[in-house]
């Protein structure tokens, strides 16, 4: 039993590990640029940003499947089946709940703030890292629902993924698969330890978050 | 003395409403000028153009001899820092905002954040949370996180608003100090009639964004040029 | 230095173990150089299987005829290897392809779309890891419905399919996404009902007379519903009855589901349902509620013909998808074909229930 699930629970980690990595990398920025900005445009970025806050995951499936198909204009990657077709939607899924909820963390922030460090001497890139630790409870909370909702997420990583034995079998797609062979009792199994390493995970980063804020003495 | 600042027919409006209008302006290497004027005169958005952190709608700064340019270079922007009215104080302990100015310039903490508790006797709280400190701590605190990256020039609003007479006289100890032993300028925006006679050299008075009076503090008090800066002086306009 | 700063970092080294595991084992370098070492070469060095390939034209199978052992193909070169028990032979082939250096070259590839039941049932996983281990890559068995299998199969995305809708299969052929089609297998299909059978359909010899009923019953019916090989069968099936029924009314319901689903939302409603006999004799005993009602004991003994489930499989088109591994696709086709492979298929299940899941046709329908 250990042998078939960590290879899954493995990949699972790993492929969803690494579309927050680059959801952050690409959400952080983008979330403290528009809370920071001040450009026409910056309204309908946000709009379009809080869309795909809602938008179906197996949309972002089908959409990152016709992309990447051999007949589609991406094709030339051969990333489709592999995990990296499943870290790609993750990131589209991922990018936009990074990205809208650490501007709202930021614009949470006191204004005041931001004109300091830019007196004390911070450079844009400087004033933007400084504003996210400053806000990272509410960064921490939007990787933690980043990150619950790839994890999670079925559809689109069986549609772009394949759901391949050993290769990209991830613990949703194996719990679709041992549901569908009527496994109830191992699915059910997958799906506690999903929720068992999910909750360790965030309440971990939560510690981790937390362990600043006590007084120091 | 030479001139740090010399502003020509800077104007800065917000929207349509000129706040600022400044026909001539300098302010001298090492000296401590007070600007003083009622609420809304203009005495804080003064200070951001000072520090660059905006540049005026109109007119020209030069600063230590160069014409500041729109945006100007991450270097000039570093010379001169401010400390405002309202500190804001990251939410990190009180060591680790001391020693946030020098960390951004990539220089080493090593003792300087210490001897800048130290100065401003908050020694003993180095590891406290910033967050929670009395707000003459908190204002401490920023001095020192100002005075530890050495600026050429100092800029500070309202420095000592809502603070005991101890913690007053504590910060007017330190930045006349700073003037004195290090030549640093001061740009002091205050309410406080006794605090500009006390502090500065020259005292500026600003009214509705215009430039009313600039003269040597003997003077402004004693033998002030214009009704308005007699009343200021006589402390009849204290907001 | 700060939380944040740690955090950023248990990141980065998430990201660093990933590009490190990833690039080896997860992702075998998705690249279009597949056509892997020296498909010659490589055919000598095949360890377990018995031979088969090496026989290029075998005299054709006799598909359906013989009932203990398939094929008693009379040219057959080497009988004895496949009458070893059956039981060692499915633990065998996944430890020699574990087994087997990968000296040989890169790991090549091939996309199989298929449907669930080849996937579901074991099947795959009993014979392909032979053409792995011979022919040097990974099989990766995409398992959706037969609809999806075309559909990923007319987009490129595959390399070759292996599905059961004949209609559909020769619609594909025929629009240019596939050549070199082959029969491969075929089961059948059957119809489960809850035990107590209201519609009284218990042995009816006629499938369409059946639905009929059920019909007639008013009972519940669910329907795949969701385009596979299944369901497109028992449109078919209906047809022939018919009757157009509709989704809601007359207890007539379609899922949008596969037939593991499909089979257990039965079980709970008391529904009848078309179930291929594969999934059925692999899920029976946790279906408790069900009983085979239409379709015989085995797939010899069904007595509607209609009934039968034949599995094709294509090669997608390397005109219309110069991407597609034709290569390795065309060998596998012939592959699944050879005698030694059908005999495999025929072997399959026989262990466990007693009766085939699949039986052999590679060279008649
Ligand atoms: N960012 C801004 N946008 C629009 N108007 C502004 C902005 N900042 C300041 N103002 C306006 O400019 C005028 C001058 O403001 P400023 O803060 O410089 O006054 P002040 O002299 O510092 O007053 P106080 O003594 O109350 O601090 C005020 O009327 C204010 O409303
Ligand atoms: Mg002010």
């Amino acid at each position: 039993m250990v042998e078939t699930f960590l290879p899954i629970v493995t990949l699972s980690l790993v492929v969803s590990g690494v579309a927050l990595g680059i959801a952050s990398v690409l959400g952080f920025p983008l979330g403290a640029w528009l809370a920071l900005a001040n450009v026409p445009g910056k309204r309908v970025i946000e709009a379009l940003i809080y869309t795909g806050m809602a938008f179906p995951p197996v949309v972002v499936g089908l959409v990152v499947y016709m992309l990447l198909s051999r007949s589609g204009p991406f094709g030339d990657l051969g990333w489709l089946f592999t995990t990296n077709a499943m870290i790609v939607a993750q990131v589209v899924i991922a990018f936009p709940m990074v990205a809208g909820l650490t501007q709202t963390a930021i614009d949470g922030l006191d204004p005041a703030l931001r004109l300091q460090l830019r007196a004390l001497g911070a450079s844009s890139p400087q004033v933007m890292w400084t504003l996210l630790t400053e806000a990272r409870a509410g960064v921490l909370s939007a990787l933690i629902a980043a990150f619950g909702s790839i994890i999670s997420e079925v559809g689109a990583v069986m549609l772009v993924g394949g759901n391949i034995e050993g290769q990209t079998r991830v613990m949703t797609t194996a719990i679709v698969l041992e549901t569908r062979q009527g496994n109830f009792e191992l699915a059910l199994a997958l799906g506690a330890l999903l929720l068992s390493l999910t909750f360790l995970i965030n309440f971990a980063v939560i510690r981790l978050g937390q362990r600043r804020e006590a007084p120091a003495r | 003395m030479t001139a740090q600042y010399t502003l020509r027919g800077v104007q800065h409006r917000y929207g349509t409403r000129t706040v600022l209008s400044l026909d001539a302006l300098e302010i001298l290497q090492g000296e401590v000028l007070a600007i003083v004027g009622p609420s809304g005169a203009g005495k804080s958005t003064l200070l951001r153009l000072l520090n660059f952190l905006e540049p005026p709608t109109d007119g020209v700064i030069t600063f230590d001899g160069q014409t500041v340019t729109a945006r100007p270079p991450l270097d000039l922007i570093r010379r001169v820092t401010t400390v405002f009215q309202r500190p804001v104080l990251l939410d990190r302990n009180v060591h680790d905002n001391v020693a946030f100015g020098l960390r951004l310039r990539g220089q080493a903490v090593d003792g300087r954040v210490d001897a800048a508790l130290a100065h401003v006797g908050l020694s003993g709280l180095d590891r406290a949370q910033a967050r929670k400190l009395s707000g003459g701590e908190m204002q401490r605190a920023a001095l020192a996180r100002a005075l530890v990256i050495e600026p050429e020039v100092l800029l500070l609003d309202e420095p000592t608003a809502n603070l005991d007479p101890y913690n007053v006289g504590l910060i007017e100890g330190i930045l006349a100090a700073q003037n004195r032993e290090r030549g640093t300028t001061l740009v002091l925006v205050t309410h406080n009639v006794f605090q500009a006679r006390r502090l500065a050299h020259r005292v500026a008075l600003l009214w509705d964004g215009r430039l009313i009076e600039v003269n040597r503090t003997a003077d402004f008090f004693d033998s002030p040029s214009d009704p308005r800066s007699a009343a200021f002086a006589k402390g009849e306009v204290a907001y | 230095m700060s939380t944040f700063t740690r955090l950023a970092k248990w990141i980065g080294v998430i990201a660093l173990l990933t590009t490190t595991a990833c690039g080896t084992p997860a992702t075998p370098t998705p690249s279009a150089s597949q056509p892997s070492a020296t498909t010659t070469a490589v055919v000598a060095t095949e360890p377990p299987e018995p031979t088969a390939t090496t026989a290029p034209t075998q005299a054709p199978t006799e598909p359906a005829t013989a009932t203990s052992a398939p094929a008693t193909a009379t040219t057959a070169p080497t009988e004895a290897p496949t009458t070893a028990p059956a039981a060692t032979e499915t633990v065998a082939p996944t430890v020699a392809a574990a087994s087997l250096p990968t000296a040989a070259g890169p790991r090549g590839k091939l996309i199989l779309a298929t449907t669930t039941s080849t996937a579901d049932t074991g099947l795959l996983a009993a014979i392909l890891p032979y053409f792995e281990a011979r022919e040097n890559l990974d099989v990766q068995v995409i398992a959706v419905g037969t609809g999806q299998a075309l559909a990923i199969g007319a987009k490129g995305d595959a390399d070759v399919v292996l599905v059961h809708a004949r209609s559909q299969e020769d619609k594909f052929v025929a629009d240019g996404f596939g050549i070199d089609r082959r029969d491969v297998m075929y089961n059948d299909f059957v119809i489960v009902g809850p035990v107590s059978d209201p519609a009284g359909i218990r042995d009816l010899p006629k499938a369409k007379d059946a639905l009929a009923q059920i019909a007639a019953a008013a009972a519940p019916f669910a329907s795949r519903g969701d385009g596979s090989g299944t369901h497109t069968k028992e449109r078919s099936l209906w047809t022939a009855a018919g009757i157009t029924p509709a989704s809601g009314a007359n207890g007539y319901v379609a899922l949008g589901q596969g037939m593991g689903e499909t089979l257990t939302y039965a079980n709970e409603t008391g529904s009848y349902t078309l179930t291929d006999r594969g999934t059925w004799l692999a899920r029976q005993s946790g279906l408790t509620n069900l009983v085979l009602l239409v379709g015989g004991t085995s797939v010899k003994t069904n007595p509607d013909t209609s009934l039968y489930n034949p599995y094709g499989v294509i090669a997608v088109n390397p005109a219309k998808f110069p991407k597609a591994n034709y290569e390795k696709a065309a060998l596998f086709i012939e592959w699944i074909t050879s005698l030694s492979i059908q005999r495999r298929i025929y072997e399959f299940g026989r262990d466990l229930y007693g009766q085939s899941l699949f039986y052999p046709v590679a060279q008649t329908p």
